[in-house]
């Protein structure tokens, strides 16, 4: 699916540019993307050292395996294939957290360890798991509480009350995450 | 509002400070610990690095061509009768691809109808109602090597799909 989607943004992107006399745009974009996302990477290393050494004082003192047993009622109904008190459990857990206070730079190595975590539980190697496919729909479909970066931007725009989406937001986003679990249980049983 | 805001930029250290100390009473060598955890951040980024720069490529071709607004010119038309403002049309199908480009993409619209228009409220909201899916999937599925991914992308595009009609409903409801 990834693959196809991947070729797919780049042969329509490129054949629709240079029909549309885009080509030297397309082709600097190219080479742009690359190099921010490289730029991206690089400065993310601090963070993500900081997150994954906090993170390691957490599990070494056993609060992962912890968090997890708080939240084992919540866990076993949308993760019912993990055990509720593993290190998974616990991962998923902060990667939810750190998502609905929008700490994105601490989500994402969470994130990491627990695909690590579930891969291990994972009986087929190369297919996703039903646990890894609902921890992906819930983290698509957004947690975060309060959108900052957007209240910024409204801001910065001369909004009048630029925290006045925030109650909309936070009801569309339980929308998205409602129905995306709803989806995700009701579609599981369709795919094999 | 503000105290909210004013949590949230409290809970990264809080956060921080709360495992230093559980560490320090579960008797963890916390420093030690520390370091055997960051020597990881190095190898993460280098694992993620080709997923990010694979993907973020592809992205800025299909968005430089124009592609974005061209489906959301051929779209308008079913969805305008549901109410759906076309102008937030390429935002919403930008929305699961790229966090940075969709931020652009509010912040133009921002500029060209107002951040207090039902266009300018319901994009926010859009924006604020989901996340990146392909790229959150791309580096999560492929840090694992999985590679059938089966009913992720269709469960989280038809959520998509509710938070585009979701958040204009509400953003009628709310501000008239």
């Amino acid at each position: 699916m990834v693959s196809y989607m991947w070729a797919f943004l780049i042969v329509v992107g490129t054949v629709v540019g240079i029909a549309t006399g885009k080509a030297e745009a397309v082709s600097q974009a190219a080479l742009e993307g690359a190099q921010d996302a490289a730029t991206l990477c690089l400065g993310l290393i601090g963070a993500y050292a900081l997150w994954l050494g906090t993170l390691n004082i957490a599990q070494e003192a056993g609060l992962v395996n912890s968090i997890a047993r708080r939240m084992r009622g919540l866990i076993r109904w949308l993760f019912p294939s993990v055990p509720p008190d593993s290190a998974a459990s616990g991962f998923i857990t902060l990667n939810l957290v750190a998502n609905m206070l929008g700490m994105g730079n601490a989500a994402t190595p969470f994130g990491l360890k627990a695909m690590k975590e579930l891969q291990a539980l994972n009986p087929h190697k190369s297919r996703a798991s039903d646990a890894m496919c609902m921890f992906l729909v819930i983290n698509a479909s957004s947690v975060q509480l309060l959108p900052l970066t957007v209240i910024a931007l409204r801001s910065a725009a001369g909004a009048a009350v630029p925290g006045d989406i925030a109650i909309t937001s936070l009801l569309a986003t339980t929308v998205t995450t409602v129905t995306g679990v709803a989806m995700a249980k009701i579609l599981r049983r369709l795919y094999p | 509002m503000n105290v909210v805001s004013f949590i949230s930029a409290l809970f990264v250290p809080l956060f921080i400070v709360s495992v230093v100390i559980y560490g320090f009473a579960k008797k963890v060598p916390v420093y030690d610990a520390f370091i055997r955890g960051a020597r990881q951040g190095l190898p993460t980024v280098i694992r993620i690095l080709p997923f990010v720069v694979g993907f973020v490529f592809a992205i800025r071709i299909f968005s430089a061509s124009g592609c974005f607004e061209y489906i959301a010119a051929a779209l308008s038309p079913l969805l305008k009768p549901a109410g759906i403002p076309p102008e937030i049309l390429p935002l919403a199908l930008m929305r699961p691809f790229s966090g940075s480009a969709s931020i652009a993409m509010l912040s133009t619209l921002f500029q060209r109808f107002g951040p207090d228009t039902l266009i300018g409220r319901s994009a926010s909201t859009l924006m604020g109602s989901s996340e990146t899916l392909f790229y959150t999937s791309s580096l999560y599925y492929g840090s694992v090597g999985v590679k059938q991914t089966r009913y992720t992308i269709p469960a989280s595009l038809i959520s998509e799909v509710f938070g585009l009609f979701s958040s204009v409903l509400l953003c009628r409801l709310f501000f008239g």
